[in-house]
């Protein structure tokens, strides 16, 4: 574990807080950059951002549960954030980062020497499917778990014909090659604050643009010729492969620990597209699903008090 | 559209690609004996690498004939902390086919991988239809792959020092995911892309359930490697 030298300050939000401490992890060799809010002391709550976000995209909910009395810990995954650009990046890599987090943190409230000490999780959007894979895979590890609208369902595939979707598969697959080819010397486009932010509003339409000019100063970096976001270059967006949403899906029935899902109803370009209907039925023995009208798919930004407060009564005293 | 960093190692005979952040060794076996003839590239297995010297089951191809080192074997880069899938694999076969093609006769290549390289030169063959040749799978390590759906999943990490092969590697692409419908997408790619009428060619005695949907696939040949390397030649 190391320290993080200071970033140039943020811009500013209301509610929005930069965190009380900041430091790296040695997750195998991958530095992971990892961010908390609250007490030092305080019990801990790991928070796991989402796909091309970071850790600091937690400013505005983060502070909010410290407010319940929770140390919150985020890390940055890696390739995002202040996370090292690892040369490889997968879901089980992923995997591996959280268990380093887990494992350190767990570490700081006694849980070495052989046992588990059980967390409260939350995770949003990839994160939240992250977590609800891993508490399948270790429940051990989990005292209860928050998926904000990160249940995935399954893959948007339009009703074509089969050439059609043959002919998507393709250039799907050359667009990702080609992409490939050019990464060795890539670097994110570089433009002033408000341009970044407006590039990132074509993403986040229901974010205030206040918001989006802050990520720039926190997910961002100033060079000499303008703000670049600090995501490793190689990805991005879409991409093919084996996996399926669904199968994130079918471990949501079995998980042991109390569970709550917090679905916005306004289906957004960065979400699942998941409608509620659909996963209500999958809900664990001990889990509900929230539903929140008008929100879309970063439910905790757009509403970051009301979502605090449903997560702080879900998980009770901090201990 | 390539712009692939390359660099010629000292021996002359290998060249260094770039895909992404990693250094991948691209072996030159032997010079082509009839310059009319399209390069092979020869993919190796799970935990292996491209050997020493052209395989006696090759010696009939005219063309020169290349082998690659995937991401964390041989002489290729050994990240840290993991992150291998096919598709990475997939990229860093198409950073050699980039570096092949153009010396090409007719701007294509022949593919050839054993196990887990064979299943890479099968998605090659449907990513990059109008530049493969054939591709010939065969029998090796890594042929099986992991499961076809989800299972009960373990997460850990492992103790490594820069080992060749990565041990990382040898665990996460010996249980890559291969669920059969994805895996005949990449034959269909390779029919409708392609200018052969069998552009695949399964030359295993081993037939695990991706395999087995591949070569009932309409367009893959089950036939003995010396008859898929004459037909591709």
């Amino acid at each position: 574990m190391s320290g993080s030298a200071p970033g140039p300050p943020a811009l500013d939000f209301p509610g929005a807080e930069t965190p009380a401490r900041q430091y790296d992890l040695d997750a195998n060799g991958v530095r992971i950059a990892v961010h908390e809010w609250g007490e030092a002391d305080a019990p801990p709550l790991l928070a796991v951002h989402g796909g091309f976000d970071f850790a600091r995209t937690y400013d505005l909910f983060a502070p909010r549960l410290a407010a319940g009395g929770w140390r919150v810990v985020a890390w940055d995954q890696r390739g995002h954030g202040d996370s090292e650009h690892a040369a490889l990046y997968s879901w089980d890599a992923d995997m591996r980062d959280a268990l380093a987090v887990f494992d350190h943190v767990a570490g700081t409230v006694g849980g070495r020497n052989g046992h588990f000490t059980p967390l409260p999780v939350v995770g949003h959007s990839k994160g939240g499917a992250l977590m609800t894979q891993l508490a399948d895979a270790q429940p051990f590890r989990f005292r209860a778990l928050v998926n904000m609208d990160g249940i995935p369902y399954k893959r948007n595939i339009p009703d074509i014909a089969e050439h059609e979707r043959t002919k998507m598969l393709s250039d799907d697959i050359a667009s990702w090659l080609d992409h490939r080819r050019r990464t060795a010397d890539l670097q994110r486009k570089p433009g002033t604050i408000d341009e970044l932010a407006a590039r990132r509003g074509r993403m986040n339409p229901r974010l205030h643009v206040d918001w989006l000019r802050r990520l720039v100063t926190t997910g961002g970096f100033e060079s000499a010729d303008g703000w670049r976001w600090k995501i490793d270059a190689s990805m991005r967006f879409g991409g093919f492969g084996p996996w399926r949403p669904e199968w994130t899906l079918m471990r949501l029935p079995g998980l042991p620990m109390p569970f709550l899902g917090i679905l916005g109803a306004e289906m957004e370009e960065m979400g699942w597209g998941t409608p509620p209907k659909k996963v209500l039925p999958y809900m664990p023995l001990l889990g509900r699903c929230e539903v929140l009208d008008d929100v879309g798919h970063f439910v905790h930004i757009e509403q970051p008090q009301l979502v605090a407060d449903l997560v702080l009564d879900f998980f009770g005293e901090p201990a | 559209m390539n712009t692939t960093t390359t660099a010629t190692a000292k021996d002359g005979r290998t060249q260094i690609v770039r895909h992404n952040k990693i250094d991948l060794a691209l072996h030159l076996l032997r010079d082509a004996s009839d310059q009319s003839h399209r390069p092979l590239l020869l993919l190796h297995a799970l935990g292996e690498q491209t050997p020493a010297a052209v395989p006696p089951w090759v010696e009939s191809w005219r063309g020169a004939i290349h082998g690659l080192d995937f991401t964390g074997h041989g002489g290729s880069t050994i990240p840290r902390g993991g992150g291998y899938t096919a598709e990475l694999l997939l990229g860093d076969a198409d950073v050699a086919l980039g570096a092949l093609a153009p010396g090409s006769p007719d701007g294509m290549i022949t593919v050839l991988g054993r196990g887990l390289g064979g299943y890479i030169a099968l998605q090659l063959a449907g990513a990059r239809a109008s530049q493969v040749h054939g591709a010939i799978v065969l029998d090796g390590p890594g042929l099986a792959g992991g499961p076809t759906g989800p299972t009960s999943q373990s997460f850990f990490s492992l103790e490594t020092h820069g080992e060749v092969p990565d041990p990382y590697a040898l665990v996460e692409l010996g249980r890559d995911l291969r669920p059969p419908d994805y895996v005949r997408a990449f034959v269909r790619l390779a029919i409708d892309g392609s200018d052969l009428d069998e552009p695949v060619a399964v030359c295993t005695v081993f037939r695990p359930d991706w395999l087995e949907a591949v070569a009932g696939e309409h367009g893959v040949m089950d036939v003995a490697l010396a008859e898929a390397l004459d037909a591709y030649a």
